[in-house]
């Protein structure tokens, strides 16, 4: 199918929203837009980081999803507590595929679920003296863990427990950092809040703890990884990278991360922050602080890496920028033999999106490197700057939905018809079930990494394995099943 | 009187930061903006303008300031 017009873009978003009742429609008016790269500034053309609207179905999660979900949860050395009922915490346990090593149970603790299960009494009488008897139980049970932090889900704000002066309090008895997390799922219109509030926490309760502190030997190349999950192994894939250039990567946030690394992150030279919507945050607060720079970069698909590793290295001093130069040419027969098999196989096809972070931008090279055209893209819970930072990367006239509803999405998708949708678990069966092909891109499909050049080998081949798959000639979707069927479904609906 | 985070660019120029409302924006002008002043009126690149009290000497960027919003441009 050709590229849709500007006109007829717009036009379909008109028709899109016909359907709502009028506040509804003028309110969801405002999310979305027509890609206009002329633009400067994202807030002329799309609003975002609103409460959803009510009745609506939307993906978005909650605070509490934020900051233990995403940021908290990865840093593999710490028990962080889902403190609330069993449920929060029970039903996202692992489900993020952030890798780490180590001995889960031991001295690791990522995909472990450990949680207060909050019952009616301690809902009416408070929980703080089972979060301490809890905290102390950990003591005992897990004595190689390097601290606890407590993700307050929804009750714990309603019914005013002092967490705080719990943490404190065990910090002194068991000597370790104890981080209280005030990212109640109500606060704020979705993850994002939660991942601010993870930040701030971070800042207060981790950060400082080694100022003064100069026994840690630093060298001019020291740099943190910041905003890398490690989903299926994403920041080990970008971590290899960095270190063939020459640079020495002292911390990883927070993907196989560890408290330790947090705390030493105040004495590299360079932030290097990837998913900017979950931690630009801290990194503003260390620029602030500690005056340590920050840039943002991307590392799906060789045009990217090749742009990032050069704009890094120019932080650096000629070693460095000769270790970048080296590096992309050592990869280069290994990515261009990737292009070479894969392009011709997935030239012209066209992709939509719907993600969150970071991805809804940064994938979009890697997807152009394999000759693939993205003409749809939104986010669940970006924020202005997101979409500031996603205009010049998407084509004229492109479609972009900001925490775009399933009904809108749906039918964006019948009238776009795109050869590939990356979006979510929640959009993937009913997409698939009208016969598109889909990549789950929260968490690779249970594939991965991504990042990198290794990365962007298996990319290509999960994108080829996908759209090409000869399953999809076997479903007939709704709208290509002929005539007589098309009656009975109206009869039958 | 919004808390605004101030930092400057690779081109020099002053970048203005308010967290709440994601606002990212290079500053046109600065009023005084000479290292023995510093502050007065900034005018940003979307056309909104704050006034920061002007200090002796130029702040240590990046640093968080108090602005008070003189115009929203619109
Ligand atoms: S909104 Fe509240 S109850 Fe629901 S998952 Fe989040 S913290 Fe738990």
């Amino acid at each position: 199918m050709a590229a849709l017009t500007k006109e007829e873009t717009e036009a379909l978003i008109q028709e899109v929203l016909e359907i709502y009742p009028e506040q509804a429609r003028k309110d969801r008016a405002k999310h979305l837009a027509v890609n206009d790269q002329s633009l400067e500034k994202s807030n002329k053309c799309i609003t975002s980081n609103r409460k959803s609207q009510p009745g609506v179905m939307t993906i978005r999660g909650c605070a509490y999803a934020g900051s233990k979900g995403v940021v908290w949860g990865p840093i593999k050395d710490m028990i962080h507590i889902s403190h609330g009922p069993v449920g929060c915490g029970q039903y996202s346990r692992a489900g993020r595929r952030n890798y780490y090593v180590g001995t889960t149970g031991i001295n690791t603790f990522g995909t472990m679920n450990f949680t207060s299960d909050f019952t009616e009494k301690d809902i009416v009488f408070g929980g703080d003296k089972k979060l301490a008897k809890i905290m102390t139980e950990i003591e005992q049970l897990f004595p190689l863990n390097k601290g606890i932090s407590i993700q307050s889900e929804c009750p714990i704000g309603l019914i005013g427990d002092d967490i705080e002066a719990v943490a404190k309090k065990a910090n002194k008895e068991i000597g370790k950092p104890v981080v209280p997390v005030r990212c109640e799922g109500f606060r704020g219109v979705s993850q994002s809040l939660g991942h601010h509030i993870a930040n701030d926490a971070i800042r207060d309760w981790v950060l400082e703890n080694r100022d003064g502190d100069e026994s840690f030997p630093t060298t001019p190349y020291d740099v943190a990884v910041i905003g890398d999950y490690n989903i299926g192994g994403d920041a080990w894939a970008s971590r290899t990278l960095l270190e063939e250039m020459g640079l020495r990567v002292v911390a990883q946030w927070s993907g196989d991360g560890t408290i330790a690394e947090m705390e030493k992150t105040p004495k590299v030279k360079l932030n290097l922050i990837h998913c900017y919507r979950s931690m630009n945050y801290i990194a503003r607060h260390m620029e602030e602080k500690y005056k340590i720079p920050w840039i943002e970069y991307n590392f799906f698909g060789p045009t990217k890496i090749a742009e990032s590793l050069r704009k890094i290295a120019a932080l650096f001093d000629e070693t460095i920028q000769a270790g970048a130069e080296k590096v992309i040419a050592k990869y280069q027969a290994e990515y261009d033999a990737v292009i070479a098999k894969y392009k011709p196989r997935l030239q012209g096809k066209r992709v939509m999106l719907y993600v969150g972070g970071l991805r809804p931008r940064h994938v979009i090279g890697a997807y152009e490197d394999l000759g693939m055209e993205v003409v749809g893209t939104g986010y669940e819970f970006g924020h202005n700057d997101d979409y500031d930072r996603t205009i010049k990367e998407m084509g004229n006239a492109t479609l972009i939905y900001d925490d775009v509803t399933g009904y809108e999405f749906e039918e964006f998708v019948k009238r776009v018809q795109p050869d590939l949708i990356g979006s979510g678990i929640k959009e993937k069966y009913i997409f698939q079930k009208m016969g598109i092909p889909f990549r789950q891109m929260h968490s690779w499909d249970y594939s991965g990494p991504y990042h990198g050049y290794d990365g962007f080998a298996i990319f290509a081949r999960d994108m080829d394995m996908t759209l090409n798959n000869p399953c999809w000639k076997q479903v007939k979707v709704p709208w290509k099943t002929d005539d007589t069927s098309k009656v009975a479904v109206a009869a039958g609906a | 009187m919004p808390s605004v985070m101030l930092k400057k660019n690779a081109e020099g120029k002053l970048v203005f930061y308010v967290p709440k409302k994601d606002l990212e924006e290079v500053a046109e002008t600065v009023e005084f903006d000479t290292p023995e002043k510093w502050g007065g009126e900034v005018l940003l690149s979307d056309g909104s303008k704050y006034y920061f009290e002007p200090i002796d000497g130029q702040p240590d960027f990046p640093v968080t300031l108090r602005a008070k919003r003189l115009d929203s441009g619109e």
